[in-house]
């Protein structure tokens, strides 16, 4: 059994912090708290529901965004429910695209219930066998700077999809004192006129 | 001898057609699409069309987080989708495409209302209307080819311009019964 001594804070802020430009989708409950506590960004969009979809929003992103490079924060519950959406990542190959999963082998907001990969299930497999050959388990700090290089790297001297599980099992994350802004038309507004412009809102 | 009475030639299907050259008009970049044989031609138009980047689902709900994300970097995305598959999308709509005021274009193709052969289509073919209703979509139907281009270029405009969900249910009365043999 490998040892995990990664923070699951430590993992949302060494990757958000690789690229300024970085555009981040998270999912909802405890990587949206996570993001949030890294600092509050206008090219964040937060999911407060939406569970299952955060993956396809991202390759979204992604598909009208060659130019950029897109992470997906989430969790293990909430990529366990779109996972088909990992195999049509897989075939749309956006090579900007990094999808990483803060596993805590939990589902955090409804009472800490042991989600499937407390057990056998294996995401970093699932994915590799969906056809993301770029699919690793990161478990210390050594695995999570690799893993921030090539988040970094991405759409350039590394072609994405890339996915990965970073372990943190047991890790509860609960609502940061300051919540992120939770109006997902506001967070929407805000995505669009950082990223493309205040026109856009006109 | 009397010349036999010759069968009714069917007039050609140019619909689909007239859908891709609106959706180009429109301007959608992105189309994602869980594979339906009343879309067929829309879809392999779309293949062979550099300027649209054609996603295909596992299942349809991806297509609706898909939207949302071409919407937030800046490009328009359509889906193509049967009534059987609305079904499975009603959540994302719900929260995530209402909640966020997305744009949200569905071109649906309809079973189970008109000379359907399959039982397991009924169910949510008639139930299509009402739930995408309830999921505040507007709804706008196609029962002609000549309707085809008009209903999805407003429907574009109120996804588009008016931030609203929008199905155009492309009736099966236009696609034609599917026949099995």
């Amino acid at each position: 059994m490998t040892t995990c001594t990664l923070t699951r804070q430590r993992v949302a802020g060494r990757l958000i912090d690789t690229d300024p430009d970085l555009l981040v989708v998270t999912g909802l409950g405890g990587t949206c708290w996570d993001a949030s506590r890294a600092g509050d960004r206008d090219l964040t969009y937060y999911l407060w529901g939406g569970m299952g979809l955060a993956a396809s929003t991202g390759l979204g992103l992604a598909l009208s965004r060659p130019d950029r490079r897109i992470l997906v924060l989430t969790g293990d519950g909430e990529v366990l429910m779109g996972l088909g959406s990992l195999a049509t990542v897989a075939r749309a190959a956006p090579g900007n695209l990094a999808i990483v999963v803060v596993d805590n082998e939990l589902y955090g907001e409804t009472g800490g219930q042991a989600s499937h990969t407390a057990g056998n299930c294996d995401l970093a497999g699932i994915a590799r066998a969906a056809g993301i050959a770029d699919s690793r388990t990161v478990s210390d700090v050594a695995e999570l700077e690799t893993l921030a290089s090539a988040v970094g790297a991405l759409g350039t001297a590394v072609q994405g999809p890339l996915f990965a599980v970073a372990r943190v099992p047991g890790q509860l994350s609960g609502p940061p004192a300051e919540l992120p802004p939770r109006d997902g038309t506001y967070l929407k507004h805000r995505f669009r006129e950082a990223l493309i412009g205040p026109h856009i809102l006109r | 001898m009397t010349a036999p009475v010759p069968l009714p030639v069917p007039a050609p299907v140019t619909w689909p057609d007239a859908l891709y050259d609106t959706l180009k008009q429109v301007g959608i970049d992105q189309i994602g699409h869980v594979p339906d044989a009343g879309h067929a031609r829309l879809i392999d138009r779309c293949e062979h069309d550099p300027g649209i980047a054609l996603t295909g689902l596992t299942s349809e709900e991806e297509g609706v987080g898909l939207a949302a994300g071409a919407w937030l970097g800046g490009q328009r995305a359509a889906l193509l989708m049967q009534s059987s598959g609305l079904g499975n999308c009603i959540n994302a709509i719900a929260s995530l495409a209402e909640a966020g005021q997305f744009p949200l274009l569905m071109i649906i193709t309809m079973r189970g209302e008109w000379g359907e052969f399959n039982p397991w289509q009924v169910p949510l073919g008639r139930a299509a209307r009402d739930v995408l209703l309830a999921v505040d979509c507007r709804v706008l139907d196609v029962h002609r080819p000549d309707e085809v281009a008009d209903t999805t270029l407003a429907a574009a405009r109120l996804a588009f311009d008016s931030s609203q969900r929008v199905a155009v249910l492309l009736t099966q009365r236009l696609i034609g019964t599917k026949a099995f043999r």
